[in-house]
Formats: C-alpha cells, sequence, structure tokens
C-alpha cells in the first residue's frame, strides 16, 4: 500500500468538510479567530494537500503498471 | 481574570465527524496490513522493507507524545526560547551521530532489536539489564501518556477518565495487533501531518494576536524585568547562559555536557522506541537517512510547539486587554501544562477545533503506540525467547507479540489508574528510571568504538553509573525544594543547584562519567570473551566502511548529515 493514498484521502476528506462549513456554516463564530473564516481557508489549504498526496500515489501506481506492461 | 477555571468547551457535530473519521482511517490502516503480517519479523521489523521518508517521519512522530506537545509547549511558557536547546542541542547533533556512525552497527549487526545488540556486543546480562529496565519503562511511560491525554480531554471536553482512557487505547490495541510495527509506523505518519496541520494554524493566528514576534518579544522583556531577569531572558537562547541566571537556572556547560551530550545522545542513540522505526527500514543506506530526514521537521518543531507556550504567556503578560490569559493551577499559580491546549480552545472555531482536538489525540496515541510497539518486540525478543521458552516455532513467537500488545496495553491502563490514585509513585518510578537511562550512552560509545570493552566491564559500568545517578541525586537539592522526590534523600546536602534541571544535567553528567570510568577500568583488568570475528559488524575498528552505494548527493547520509548540523548552528546563531 503506497502510504500517500491515505494521507492524502484523509486530508481531503478534513479539507473539503471544513471549507464546505467555512463557506454555508454559520459566519458567527470567527470572533474567536479574530474575525477569520479559518475554516474556510485552512480547509482549502488542507484540501490541496489531500489532494496532491493522493495525486502523486496514483501517479506512481500508474507509471508501475506501465513499467509492467511493457 | 476571566479564566480564571477553564471553561469546558462544547464540540460541534463537524468536530465529532473529524475525529470520528480519523478513528476509521487509523483502524483501517492497521486492516489493510494485516494480511501481510505473516511472520514475526512482519510484525516487529516490517519485514525491514519501509522507505526512508517514512521510517523517518515515524522516527520524529513516535517521540511526539504528550511530552512534546504539552511538555513544550509549558517549558515554553515557562524558560522561553531557551526551551529549544532540547531541539538545537539536544537532538539534532544527536540524531546526526545515530545515522552516521551508530546506525552501522544496528542495522548491520541484523539484531532486532537494542538490548539484543547487547547481547551480541557484550553478554547476557548486561542485555537483560537492559531489557527488563526498558520493558518495564515503556509500560509506565505508555500508561503516564494515557493518564495525560484521559486527564485532559477531561479538563478541556469534560470527558469522562475511563472512558477517554479506554477509548483511544482500545484504537492503539486495534491497529498495532493487526498490523503490527508496520501499522504503528504508517500512522505516525498520519499523525505527524495531523499535528502539522492542526498546530500551523494556532501559532499564526497566536502571533496575529500578540502582534507577531516583535509583539512576543516586547511582552515577554517586560515580563522578563518583572521576574527580576534580564530583559532579553525569554527570548534569547544564549545570550543569558554564562551563568545560571536565565529562567532554567542552568549554565552553558551543564547544558551542553548534560543536556546535549549526555541525555540526547542517550535517548536518540540507544532508546528502542525511536531505534526501532530506523531499524525497519529497507536498506542499509535508508536506516542510516531515517534520523538525518527525522532532524529536518524536528528543527523547525520549536515554532510549532515552543512559541504557542511563549505566545500564552505573552498575551497574559499582556493582561485583559489581550481577552486570553493562562490557566491557574490548584495552588493558584499558572498552570504551564495548559498553555498550548487553552491557547487551541481559545483561538479555533468549532470545525477547526475538531482538527485542533484530533492533532492532539494523535500525538498521545503515536507516543502510546510507539512504547507498545517497542515492548511488544522487546518482551518478545529479549525476554520471552530468551528466557521463557526459546527454540520455538516464528508463528510461536509471532503470537506472544501479539499476546504481549494486549498484555502491555493491559498494564498501560493499570499504570494510567495508578498514575491518577498516586502522583507520587510515578514520580519516584521516571527518578528510578532516568538513574538507569543515564549511562547507557557510554556503555554504547565504548561497545561500538573500542573493541577491548568487556562484557564485564560493560554490566559494571552500568551498575556503577546508575547507583552513582542515586547518590549524586540524593546528596543534593535544588534550590528551595525540600521534598524527597527532588533530592537530598541521603539526609546530607553537598551542594544546592539554582534549579531542577541543572541538577538533572549533573545528575546525568556523573552517571556518564561514573559508567565510562568503571567501564573502562574492569575491561582492562578483565579477559576479552568474544573474538574478532565475533564482533564483526558490532565494533566500528573490525567492521568493512559502508560504501556509499547512492549517487544522488541528497540521499548520502554524510551530505545529509553536514546539512543538518548547519541548519541547527543557523538556528541557534539567529536565536542567541
Amino acid at each position: 500500500m503506497d502510504l500517500r493514498l491515505p494521507v492524502g484521502a484523509l486530508f481531503a476528506i478534513f479539507g473539503a468538510l471544513l471549507t464546505l462549513f467555512g463557506a454555508f456554516g454559520p459566519k458567527d463564530i470567527y470572533e474567536k479567530s479574530l474575525g477569520i473564516n479559518v475554516n474556510l481557508y485552512w480547509g482549502a489549504v488542507l484540501l490541496v494537500f489531500g489532494l496532491l498526496m493522493a495525486g502523486f500515489a496514483l501517479a506512481a501506481s500508474k507509471r508501475e503498471a506501465q513499467a509492467k506492461a511493457e | 481574570m476571566t479564566n480564571l477555571h477553564m471553561g469546558q468547551v462544547h464540540l460541534g457535530l463537524i468536530d465529532y465527524a473529524l475525529m470520528l473519521i480519523y478513528f476509521v482511517f487509523v483502524i483501517g490502516i492497521g486492516a489493510s496490513l494485516k494480511r501481510r503480517v505473516k511472520t514475526s519479523s512482519d510484525f516487529f521489523q516490517s519485514g525491514r522493507s519501509i522507505p526512508a521518508w517514512i521510517t523517518g517521519l515515524a522516527f520524529l512522530s513516535a517521540n511526539l507524545g504528550a511530552q512534546e506537545v504539552i511538555g513544550m509547549g509549558a517549558s515554553g511558557a515557562k524558560y522561553g526560547i531557551a526551551t529549544a536547546h532540547f531541539y538545537w542541542v539536544g537532538a539534532i547533533p544527536a540524531m546526526v551521530f545515530v545515522g552516521i556512525f551508530m546506525m552501522p552497527f544496528y542495522y548491520g549487526s541484523k539484531a532486532r532489536s537494542v538490548p539484543e545488540y547487547l547481547k551480541l556486543r557484550y553478554d547476557e546480562k548486561t542485555r537483560g539489564f537492559n531489557a527488563f529496565s526498558f520493558a518495564i519503562m515503556t509500560l509506565f511511560s505508555s500508561g503516564i501518556s494515557l493518564f495525560a491525554m484521559a486527564k485532559l480531554l477531561g479538563l478541556l471536553l469534560g470527558w469522562d477518565f475511563t472512558f477517554s482512557m479506554l477509548v483511544s487505547a482500545g484504537i492503539v490495541l486495534a491497529y498495532i495487533f493487526l498490523g503490527g510495527l508496520t501499522s504503528a509506523i504508517y500512522n505516525e505518519v498520519l499523525q505527524f501531518f495531523l499535528i502539522v496541520f492542526g498546530f500551523l494554524p494556532l501559532v499564526v493566528i497566536g502571533l496575529t494576536k500578540a502582534g507577531g514576534w516583535d509583539g512576543v518579544k516586547h511582552s515577554l522583556d517586560l515580563l522578563a524585568v518583572q521576574n527580576h531577569f534580564p530583559a532579553g531572558a525569554y527570548t534569547h537562547a544564549w545570550a543569558h547562559m554564562g551563568s545560571a541566571t536565565n529562567p532554567m537556572g542552568v549554565d552553558w556547560f551543564s547544558l551542553t555536557m548534560g543536556l546535549g551530550f549526555v541525555l540526547s545522545f542517550g535517548y536518540w542513540c540507544t532508546d528502542f522506541l525511536v531505534v526501532q522505526r530506523a531499524m525497519a527500514a529497507n536498506s542499509m543506506s535508508a536506516a542510516r537517512r531515517t534520523p538525518l530526514i527525522a532532524a529536518v521537521p524536528k528543527m523547525l518543531f520549536p515554532f510549532l510547539v515552543i512559541l504557542p507556550g511563549m505566545i500564552a504567556m505573552a498575551l497574559t503578560a499582556n493582561g485583559a486587554a489581550s481577552g486570553y490569559s493562562l490557566p491557574l493551577d490548584a495552588k493558584g499559580g499558572l498552570d504551564y501544562n495548559m498553555a498550548a491546549p487553552s491557547m487551541l480552545v481559545h483561538f479555533f472555531p468549532t470545525g477547526l477545533l475538531g482538527v485542533g482536538m484530533t492533532a492532539l489525540l494523535a500525538s498521545f496515541m503515536s507516543g502510546m503506540a510507539g512504547n507498545v510497539t517497542a515492548f511488544n518486540t522487546v518482551f518478545t525478543v529479549d525476554i520471552y525467547e530468551s528466557y521463557i521458552r526459546p527454540k520455538q516455532s516464528d508463528h510461536h513467537y509471532l503470537m506472544v507479540g501479539k499476546f504481549a500488545t494486549v498484555g502491555g496495553i493491559l498494564v498501560s491502563i493499570l499504570t494510567a489508574l495508578l498514575a491518577a490514585n498516586f502522583n507520587n509513585i510515578m514520580d519516584m518510578l521516571q527518578l528510578v528510571f532516568a538513574f538507569v537511562n543515564a549511562p547507557l550512552f557510554a556503555t554504547f560509545l565504548l561497545g561500538m568504538f573500542w573493541k577491548r570493552t568487556t562484557g564485564h566491564g560493560a554490566f559494571f559500568g552500568l551498575l556503577s553509573g546508575t547507583v552513582g545517578a542515586a547518590i549524586h541525586h540524593g546528596l543534593t537539592r535544588p534550590a528551595g525544594e525540600f521534598e524527597a522526590i527532588k533530592g537530598g534523600w541521603l539526609g546530607h546536602i553537598v551542594h544546592t543547584y539554582p534549579s531542577d534541571m541543572a541538577q538533572n544535567f549533573w545528575t546525568a553528567i556523573i552517571a556518564w562519567t561514573t559508567c565510562f570510568v568503571v567501564t573502562i577500568i574492569i575491561s582492562s583488568l578483565t579477559k576479552r570473551t568474544k573474538s574478532d570475528e565475533e564482533l564483526t559488524g558490532l565494533v566500528y575498528s573490525l567492521t568493512p566502511k559502508p560504501e556509499e552505494t547512492e549517487k544522488v548527493w541528497y540521499k548520502q547520509p554524510v551530505v545529509l548529515g553536514i546539512i543538518v548540523l548547519m541548519g541547527a548552528v543557523i538556528l541557534n546563531v539567529l536565536f542567541s
């Protein structure tokens, strides 16, 4: 198992949930975080990181399959 | 005073959802590795098949337990940036040393554990001494980690102590039982990323609130003067180390010798908990790179775990205007241990709070899992196979390893319950382990670099080092402390140290020196029992130098080691 896959998947899910919650959830909870919608921004960071990790893993397994086929 | 007693926070639905998803992943990783665990080598050593970047992050993360995240935040609040010495003077040089000089013997000897290396290099009694003390110590550490977590969850979220303890112990048990060391290592990598992504926003928000690094410096300078220290005492790591008039109460000599040399090399180079990660690597080169790869994030960790504590202190010093203040403990003093967790709860809205709490849970669980995997290996390889039932089938030992995991977790839970009721017993045990561990690096150093060192020399050296540590502790005491657990229990005080940290560092220096000298004397007086052939691969002068097989420079251990050391020097200078 390529470890990047579960790591990527976990962070993609975390990121997606946070981004959606930040975009559509209540807005009056951000007084704590100095008025910044941290869920939206940090969620986006986690989402990108997760997708990149998972993407690298998938690309690697594709290359491997190709190498085997040749 | 708004935060006299920490108000408990209620998590939202999304916070619970994030935690639950994390638990599913953790157990899922264990389950998906289950069919790969066929032999005892798969279970205890991951079949020596893991790539370097994974063992490297696991090397770092196994040590990233409660002590690091909570303890370093607490020390950051109490002592300021000087806490970073635990990284830039302590951990980094030791990690470079173990990677470049010691890993060839650990990995090359085919020993399955650190005690087994001692058996190959010295004799049975030296191995036995190390195996038993290490096995007991890991279980207590794991129990203490469990206790700290359950207590923290109770304080922050109002969760029931027994409930949080059983749930997290159950999850750790499940994923180690299923996937063995590989499962622990994979989850440690996941935990590493969670801790980074969970704490980074705290640093950013906290710094913004405190007016940036300059703001933190300004507030802490005022605080330092208030506390009768020089103005930069909390924000300069070296400037006030000339004498012990800094918040830590240590001078540069005890710092570099006690912490930098004896304690750090002793931990990073001989503690099987971390060394086991490197021994699971898929090649000699990967094993040597493991601690070096770990050292890169390690030297940046002060910004993640110490800085929040300093920010907490700066905001507290700023008074009511900041809206945050460090909670107070039962005696009415500042509760430094709550620095990082209380900041998390103060600044994170629901959502991000779920990520932060998951990161905290992850850190506790990775610390516990590290102890449990080290325990089940040492128990099976060095105790069961050596003293209870030798020469059984591989399958038999695999099953013993699995049962040792269950047994280890059960003892951890009992220890946690014990810790909840008798705090002093735990303090005493930790003190005894400190005595046993302090001299260990002298035994390894002499064993690896002087072929004349004998088994008797090593064993009695270790023993006298341990006794030396105990005697030193019994004859000295930190200023202002009068309990027996703090020292002076031999009834006569020879020296009073400015702080308990100075006393700890000197205990280590004395233990190491005693062990070093006694080992040399006894080795010179006793006959060698191992021939040159038997010591090949175990001692530096009798082992062929590892050839550089990596073509690209960034995969070569020596090049990496030099880069890492330069990084540590630069950080020391920047924050001197």
